[in-house]
């Protein structure tokens, strides 16, 4: 029953390399988990946190992240002007206005341990008998019934990997200035139905091939609003097979030939 | 009578799909007074306890189920040819979030893990884990996140009340004690096998916010048992 993550389990397997960055940066969920790595990572205790040395290399790792073109989300610069905050307040002695002789790493340290105090509850909850993995009622669960129904395990795809998914293919089929041809338009409502038609009569369709025939950026916009709409009504699910795996849609209505009204 | 009773309610609770409650039980057989059936219900889980039977008569979300015993998971599984998904630490965590903290609001859970929690809220929904249970009265009416019965179910509490409780944190980081951490931990250096036994006992539990915060969910009439 333990329950070693994924994530860490791709940790273990790279040593800690300071420059193994690409790895280890996949792992970090948001500024508390990339703060407590730091900490882990300069066997600091958490109650004495050297702010200095902490605030230096999460800056560096901002910088890292962006340099690697890796979306760095508001939530870590949010962090950061809190570390600089803090440090600034320990540099200035006695000019601690805010607080009343507490420590201002208290503002960093507390929010920490709460957090870990929750990720540890969050364990102790997957310790537990959970049903449809320990112990069994005589009818599965209408979510496990639908994974066992599933031809293979799915990974669902959520909406920041089908926006990467869509951005590199853009970038790699429309390079530089997108050219606008005189094409033809379509509408929302004929390119929902075109894919509704292609799931019909295919069952399962790679996601790029939906595109296939979109020449400008309006077009793939259009073709990309469509698959949402059609995941957002439940007529299609959205899978990879395998994270490397190119994404793909399933069709989940019935083909009765019956003209669904979306 | 109280043989029939109790031969009445066990097939209920074999023909049920989802645990059964006192309440329940007493709309189908309304000359029996609840606290009877609870007693009842009671005698049966202790008779199926003692049969030492692969199943035992559970009683969690506010009613009692038939369960398999934990050991014998590896069969069922296999005849089933599948081990369920499980969710993903972070969905975990935020569900771990909502179920101490309830009632709460998104920007609540987000400022606990200090990132946007959105996609893993909706995927909550998606599997019943958690429930919207109103708009607080505040700008824009933000939702109100709390967890289902069907998380009880889940993870195996009677009520929102069994949670375990969360404990203190002593060390992280240079000295750290947490088997959680050294679970994750890579540590070359350390490998000399030097897992500490750790003792529950020694750390002092937490009394504070996250009990009033429950109590709170129960006195709104958002008993999770009452879906």
């Amino acid at each position: 029953m333990a329950h070693p993550e994924e994530n860490e389990i791709i940790e273990r397997k790279h040593p800690p390399d300071p420059t193994d960055y690409e790895v280890k940066l996949e792992i970090f969920q948001g500024p508390m988990e990339l703060l407590l790595h730091l900490i882990r990572k300069n066997e600091v205790d958490i109650f004495d946190i050297p702010i200095a040395t902490i605030t230096d290399q999460y800056l560096a790792y901002l910088d890292l992240m962006k340099i690697l073109n890796i979306n760095v989300a508001g939530d870590f610069l949010v962090m950061a002007s809190t570390l600089l905050h803090i440090k600034s307040r320990l540099l200035i002695p006695g000019s601690d206005e805010e607080g009343d002789g507490e420590d201002p790493r208290e503002e960093l340290t507390r929010p920490l341990l709460e957090y870990l105090r929750l990720k540890e509850a969050a364990g102790e909850l997957l310790d537990r008998e959970l049903l449809d993995r320990d112990v069994f009622a005589h009818q599965l669960s209408a979510d496990f019934k639908r994974q066992l129904e599933g031809e293979d395990s799915f990974l669902e795809v959520n909406l920041f990997q089908l926006l990467d998914a869509f951005r590199t293919m853009v970038e790699q089929r429309l390079p530089g200035t997108p050219l606008i041809l005189a094409a033809e338009q379509y509408s929302l409502e004929e390119k929902t139905a075109y894919i509704l038609e292609s799931l019909k009569t295919r069952g399962v369709i790679y996601f790029q091939e939906l595109f296939a025939e979109d020449r400008t950026i309006s077009e793939f916009i259009i073709t990309f609003l469509a698959i949402l709409e059609l995941a957002h009504s439940g007529l299609l699910r959205i899978f990879q097979n395998d994270p490397e795996k190119d994404i793909q849609l399933e069709a989940l209505f019935e083909d009765s030939g019956d003209s669904r009204h979306v | 009578m109280s043989k029939s009773l109790k031969m009445i309610i066990e097939a209920l609770l074999y023909a049920a799909e989802k645990p059964l409650s006192a309440k329940e039980i007493h709309i189908v057989l309304p000359d029996a007074n609840v606290s009877e059936i609870k007693g009842t219900l009671e005698v049966l889980r202790q008779e199926y306890e003692s049969l030492e039977r692969s199943f035992i008569l559970k009683e969690v979300a506010s009613g009692y189920q038939f369960r398999s015993r934990s050991e014998y998971a590896p069969y069922i599984m296999k005849m089933l040819q599948k081990s369920p998904s499980r969710l993903s630490r972070a969905a975990m965590e935020t569900l771990a979030i909502i179920a101490y903290k309830q009632p709460i609001l998104r920007h609540e859970i987000e400022r606990f893990r200090g990132v946007d929690v959105g996609g893993i809220l909706r995927t909550l929904l998606e599997k019943g884990l958690i429930k919207i249970m109103g708009r607080k009265d505040l700008p824009g009416r933000p939702l109100i996140y709390g967890t289902s019965k069907r998380f009880l179910e889940v993870f195996d509490l009677k009520s929102i009340s069994d949670l375990p409780r969360l404990k203190e944190i002593k060390a992280f980081g240079a000295d750290e004690h947490m088997p959680l951490f050294q679970l994750e931990e890579d540590s070359p250096g350390l490998g000399q096998g030097e897992a500490r036994p750790i003792d529950d006992e020694t750390r002092p539990l937490h009394t504070q916010a996250p009990e009033e915060a429950l109590e709170e969910a129960i006195i709104e009439g958002n008993r999770p048992a009452e879906d």
